[in-house]
């Protein structure tokens, strides 16, 4: 244990840092995008490399923050995503005037983030969801002149803020029923009384929007569409992740005594994610929507693991996070530089891709396979590790559903990859000139696709660090 | 002296809770959709301040939170209204039915 704050606070702090560098970049003196652009991807990889040593435990203020290894771990997960995402919106970003004001805002919600995982009381988690969510809607409006972006934004602000409300209903109950706010204080004073399902449940419909779980994922699909790709791909890695963290750690932690209900709770849940999530997907044309509800039905998979609520279902959690970064940023990637440079986003754009562009073509492919969860890529080690997390309690009725609804997202996977290498067109999109850093970025993507899906020490390693109930 | 059971202000936080959920549901205006919001968050600090002063009275854990839920509350208005004031330039309205590009 220990309380020095420089030591516990050293990823929060080094992104504050980034944050001032920014700044001042921003009032100083005139510089090019590619200077600007090369500078923040070199400190967002000493950011990365700087979390990956020495992990200490402890907590401070109070036990609002605490820290340990797993998660440590999280963090430098996220961490990875952001250098991941900053480095293939380079087209994007490479001619656009407020560059800085877009690392800025993805920066802040990333540090609210931090805090938001590493809370210990609930003022901090929810002092911690707002700040990563109201940069995410400035964010998403970041196209000033796209009539779309403007209603993403104005959809994710009100939707967020709506959430926010009914979490902090629930929060305020729980804090009627038990006098405290502290995590640890909370889980003795934890029961089965109707006021405090009641909380529970206002809760868990809070967290449920924010990861856009059937029924509170109305606003994914248009936020997705008419966001920024990067922004996008913000929202669903980043964002999602971070709060699939701080649940599974509520979860596990605050309301260990009424386990059985919030299983319950998830199994509904999950159900109603991968059903509708699939049947949607099914029938996008856009990318970026399509994706969404790619991801609304992953997060239901997800779901599964979590309500396993043992060591092994939150290490199947951080697993197939891990290897849901590098498989839908390669996806995101791909679809970001498209839309950079050929301005297209539509599946039948991508209609005889593989002709003109071999490259790309591969990475989407690998991307949407390891979605999909064919065998080789990793995609399907992570499915497999959150199916058997779940099936731990017994209930294989639910497993066998997920099972056949994983062969149903096969279609709409692979749809995409015949459209790309089989379906004939005249005019595909032109080949393109990838930027170097957006190459190694996918280069990363692809490796860690094959790698964290065949070298069982990554899944023993997150297994070593983990914590059930 | 007669105090007010807390159970009257409770039954009036929830159903400025509700009335808020309601206005924000039925309304098609952003600003008083925005309005509503607020509603829902003031009702949650008077339940913050009412569960304090009654029955934890020796300690302020209550109080502070509904003070950050009130700064909380102004930035998200302000970023909320600066959406809105960027949505009125493109879309020339600030009605939800106006802004219905993406269904589905």
């Amino acid at each position: 244990m220990s309380s020095n704050i420089f030591i516990l606070l050293r990823q929060e702090l080094l992104l504050s840092l980034l944050i001032f560098i920014l700044l001042f970049i921003k009032i100083g003196k005139e510089r090019s995008n590619e200077s600007i652009l090369n500078l923040i991807n070199g400190l967002l990889f000493v950011n990365l490399a700087a979390g990956l040593f020495g992990m200490t435990e402890g907590g401070i203020f109070n036990g609002m923050f605490t820290t340990n290894a797993f998660i440590v771990l999280e963090k430098n997960i996220l961490n990875l995503a952001m250098l991941l995402i900053s480095m293939q919106s380079y087209a994007w970003l490479k001619n656009h005037k407020q560059l800085a004001e877009f690392y800025l805002l993805l920066f802040t919600s990333l540090l609210g983030m931090f805090f938001m995982i590493s809370s210990g009381n609930l003022l901090m988690f929810y002092l911690g969801l707002e700040m990563s969510t109201i940069p995410l809607a400035a964010a998403a409006n970041f196209d000033l002149a796209k009539r779309k972006s403007s209603e993403a934004a104005m959809k994710l602000i009100l939707s967020s803020a709506f959430s926010s409300g009914i979490l902090l209903m629930g929060i305020s109950f729980l804090y009627g029923t038990t006098g405290t706010l502290s995590f640890d204080v909370l889980t003795a004073h934890i029961s089965n009384n109707p006021m405090q399902l009641f909380a529970f449940i206002l809760l868990v419909s809070g967290f449920a929007f924010k990861i856009s779980a059937v029924p509170f994922h109305l606003w994914t699909a248009d936020v997705y569409e008419g966001a920024p790709v990067a922004v996008t791909a913000f929202l669903s890695v980043v964002s999602k992740a971070a709060v699939l963290f701080t649940f599974t750690t509520i979860l596990y932690k605050v309301f260990t005594p009424i386990a059985s209900v919030w299983y319950g709770v998830l199994v509904v849940l999950s159900i109603a994610t991968i059903l509708i999530g699939n049947l949607f997907a099914l029938r996008q044309d856009n990318f970026k929507r399509f994706l969404a509800f790619s991801s609304i039905a992953q997060v239901g998979f997800i779901l599964i693991g979590i309500s396993g609520s043992s060591q092994a279902g939150s290490a199947s959690l951080v697993y197939f996070v891990l290897i849901y970064v590098f498989s839908n940023l390669a996806a995101f990637g791909v679809v970001s530089v498209v839309s950079a440079l050929a301005g297209k986003e539509n599946i039948s754009d991508f209609k005889g891709f593989y002709k003109t562009n071999p490259f790309l073509s591969w990475v989407l492919t690998i991307a949407l396979f390891s979605l999909a969860g064919v065998p080789p890529t990793a995609g399907f080690f992570g499915k497999l590790f959150l199916m058997m997390a779940g099936a731990a309690k017994d209930n294989y009725g639910l497993i066998i559903f997920a099972s056949l609804n994983m062969v149903v997202s096969f279609f709409y996977y692979l749809k995409v990859v015949k459209a790309i290498f089989m379906d004939e067109n005249e005019a595909p999109i032109q080949k393109l000139n990838v930027p170097g850093i957006t190459k190694l970025a996918m280069y990363i993507c692809m490796a860690g696709i094959i790698i964290t899906g065949l070298a069982s020490l990554v899944y023993d390693y997150i297994y070593s660090l983990s914590i059930g109930i | 002296m007669n105090e007010i059971p807390l159970t009257h202000i409770l039954f009036l936080s929830t159903a400025l809770f509700f009335i808020g959920m309601y206005g924000l549901f039925t309304r098609r205006n952003l600003i008083t959709m925005l309005m509503s919001i607020e509603l829902m968050l003031n009702s949650v600090n008077i339940n913050f301040v009412a569960f304090n002063k009654y029955l934890f009275p020796d300690q302020l854990d209550g109080l502070f939170f509904s003070l950050f839920i009130i700064t909380i509350a102004a930035a998200e208005a302000a970023v909320a209204i600066a959406i809105i004031i960027n949505l009125y330039r493109s879309h020339q309205s600030i009605d939800v039915d106006d802004a219905t590009e993406m269904k589905f």
